[in-house]
């Protein structure tokens, strides 16, 4: 089995004002390629700090985190954002896009830093853009855009790199549930077609989507379990069911 | 490829606030400006002087008779004052540098033909005062040696003088008047039309060749002798005086400063009295060369000043940019932007605008000569008697750009643009991503 990414016994220490906070304390975990992952916990768990590693936007203290081949704990600055433009496909909560560009713009952004933006990749982006339902929108700025539209220009940008994992940091946080619903079924597409996801989150109903969800408490790995087809399922089912409708 | 990206998201960035934008590059507008405008108008001071310097010849020496102060001049009688002939013999005789000597008498003259009058100076001179003040003769000749000898009353016109008493006829071989001294002169030539030579330094007063006639300096000497009589109001001033000036032309220049140290103690007996002095073209030069070297001096200091200040202004709106950025910081660096990206971008950013600055800044300074003659037209309208009292440098100079001045003036805007712009970029690229994404 190949994994897109191996964490094991990471672990973090801050010093905060000369007390030094342990955020992980050895968290131990794989993520095979093709896998769905949803990481749960409460506030102070350590996943805010467990996301970071992850998106090579910070180091562990102790422990190894591979990348492919790469240890991420062993590599300097510039080599974190190497990988993070060829191998890591961001999506934040607030759908981070830079305001200036357009859409395809954004899309691009990754393949700027990679050095390599040719007339392929331009298409490239223009196909990934008409994949997540903005192909008529490509010259749209962020503000002329809805939140879930916003979402789904910053999915077309992660997988722009075609990274090992596409690592979502609250993704329906600010969304409606009627978006929310998009997103998560766009999320399913996408993982049909293969692609790694890993997605922090808070709410069950959506780490119920996922094809397992790991939950940290202080730290550590509280429990790691897979979600049955059913539940999948049912969550998927309630979501529909449940929508508020108009009057 | 990533250069031309991130040069065009910067005039983007920079085109979201353009009222921004061009107050921050204003700085950096007037140091370029000013930078270019220093060097113009210094190497114009410069040009003027040296033509004026040229005009008069390097290798001359002028040594001029100055009226003396009154309480100098005894109550009783005339005094007579200035150069004398017997000390331009003497000159000539004893200093063998000197090539070529010209004794010169300048009275104010009232000239008649028919019923034109004007007045005009009357010039005693020598065959080479042509030669030496660049006359040019239309038609005609010039007084020649011979006419001299034989204290003949022949005279040239100067361009002005002859185009005032003849308007219509050819004033070769026609008969001027002067009243004052009831005598008529023969006109044998006409002089082409000459600029002013300007003055120096304040040493050596301008000079208008325009109303001048020439006559021989010994006809000059036998007819009108040294005592003038002026009328002035009801009484009469009487003035004794052989020679206004002495033009001493040296053989080579590097004997110019010797030459005059030698007449200077040739002429010491002169000194109680106050009353001549010697230019040396020369010196005037060399002090014209120091002024224009204090002056731009002067206008790079202000230039420096303005872009420091400019400089300082970029760095100042590049800090704001910076924090209100942080997110967009965030972003890059989280989608693989290295440090030195973020520093690219943010250099990039200030240099396009220092860049911009200094093309606006090079297109103002070439703006210098008209904008100078404007301000000048303008307050020669405004307060002409102010105008006319200042230096001639001033009142004449015209602006010469210099080519080399652009490209210096372009690359002190991009270096001043890269010197300000690097503490803000060093501050956003130091920036930790994750921080940087939690900006609001």
């Amino acid at each position: 089995m190949k994994f897109a990414c191996r964490c094991c016994d990471l672990k973090k220490e801050y010093v905060l004002k000369s007390e030094t906070v342990r955020a992980l304390r050895g968290v131990t975990f794989d993520v095979p390629e093709g896998d769905y992952v949803a990481i749960m916990g409460p506030s102070g768990s350590g996943k805010s700090t467990l996301l970071n590693m992850l998106g090579c936007l910070d180091k562990p203290s102790s422990g190894s985190l591979f990348l492919g081949e790469d240890d991420v704990a062993k590599m300097n600055d510039d080599q974190l954002a190497e990988i993070r433009s060829r191998r890591i496909g961001f999506v934040f909560q607030s759908y981070n896009l830079i305001q200036q560009l357009t859409v395809v713009e954004n899309i691009q952004v990754p393949l700027i830093y990679q050095g390599r933006l040719g007339r392929k990749e331009h298409e490239r982006c223009e196909e990934l853009a008409a994949m997540v339902g903005l192909g008529d929108r490509l010259s749209h700025r962020p503000a002329q855009l809805s939140g879930g539209q916003q979402q789904r220009v910053a999915i077309a940008r992660s997988l722009v790199n075609d990274p090992y994992f596409m690592l979502a940091d609250e993704p329906t946080g600010n969304l409606d549930s009627r978006t929310t619903e998009e997103i998560l079924q766009l999320f399913e597409r996408l993982n049909q077609e293969g692609r790694t996801i890993i997605l922090v989150t808070h709410e069950d109903e959506v780490s119920k989507r996922a094809k397992r969800v790991v939950r940290l408490k202080d730290g550590l790995v509280q429990w790691d379990k897979q979600n049955s087809e059913e539940t999948r399922e049912e969550a998927a089912r309630y979501a529909i069911e449940n929508m508020p409708v108009e009057v | 490829m990533i250069w031309l990206r991130t040069i065009q998201l910067s005039i983007k960035n920079l085109g979201l606030h353009p009222l921004r934008s061009l107050l921050t590059v204003l700085g950096i507008l007037i140091g370029i400006a000013s930078v270019i405008w220093a060097l113009a108008i210094t190497k114009g001071m410069g040009d003027e002087a040296r033509k004026q310097v040229e005009s008069l010849g390097a290798d001359t020496i002028i040594v001029r008779s100055i009226k003396p102060p009154p309480e100098k001049l005894s109550t009783q009688g005339i005094t007579p004052y200035g150069l004398t002939r017997e000390e331009f013999d003497m000159l000539v005789r004893t200093i063998s540098t000197i090539k070529s000597a010209i004794p010169i008498r300048e009275i104010r003259r009232q000239f008649q033909f028919e019923s034109h009058t004007m007045d005009g100076r009357l010039v005693g001179c020598t065959p080479e005062y042509a030669d030496v003040n660049k006359l040019k003769v239309a038609r005609g000749h010039f007084i020649s040696e011979a006419e001299g000898f034989n204290r003949d009353t022949s005279c040239v016109l100067a361009h002005k003088v002859a185009e005032r008493l003849f308007p219509v006829q050819d004033p070769i071989g026609k008969r001027i008047y002067m009243p004052e001294s009831t005598d008529y002169y023969t006109v044998v030539g006409i002089l082409e039309p000459k600029t002013a030579s300007a003055a120096i330094g304040g040493s050596l007063s301008a000079q208008d060749f325009s109303s001048d006639i020439y006559i021989p300096i010994q006809t000059l000497q036998q007819r009108i002798g040294d005592m003038i009589r002026r009328q002035a109001g009801t009484s009469f001033e009487y003035e004794t005086l052989e020679l206004n000036q002495i033009t001493l032309r040296v053989s080579s220049v590097s004997d110019v400063k010797r030459t005059a140290a030698l007449i200077e103690e040739a002429l010491a007996n002169h000194n109680r009295m106050e009353d001549i002095s010697i230019s040396v073209p020369l010196e005037l030069l060399e002090q014209a060369r120091t002024q224009q070297v204090m002056y731009m001096v002067l206008g790079l200091f202000i230039a420096a000043i303005s872009l420091g200040v400019g400089g300082i202004g970029i760095m100042n709106i590049m800090l704001a940019t910076v924090t209100e950025r942080t997110r967009e910081i965030g972003i890059r660096r989280a989608l693989g932007a290295k440090r030195s990206d973020i520093v690219r971008q943010f250099l990039i950013e200030t240099s396009v605008l220092s860049i911009f600055g200094g093309l606006s800044g090079i297109l103002i300074g070439f703006l210098c000569g008209p904008t100078i003659n404007a301000v000048r037209a303008f307050a020669e309208w405004y307060a002409p008697k102010t105008i006319a009292q200042l230096p001639e440098v001033i009142r004449e100079v015209q602006p010469q750009i210099l080519f080399e001045s652009i490209p210096i003036a372009f690359y002190i805007s991009l270096m001043v643009g890269i010197l300000f712009g690097i503490y803000p970029a060093m501050r956003a690229a130091k920036m930790s991503p994750i921080e940087a994404l939690r900006h609001e």
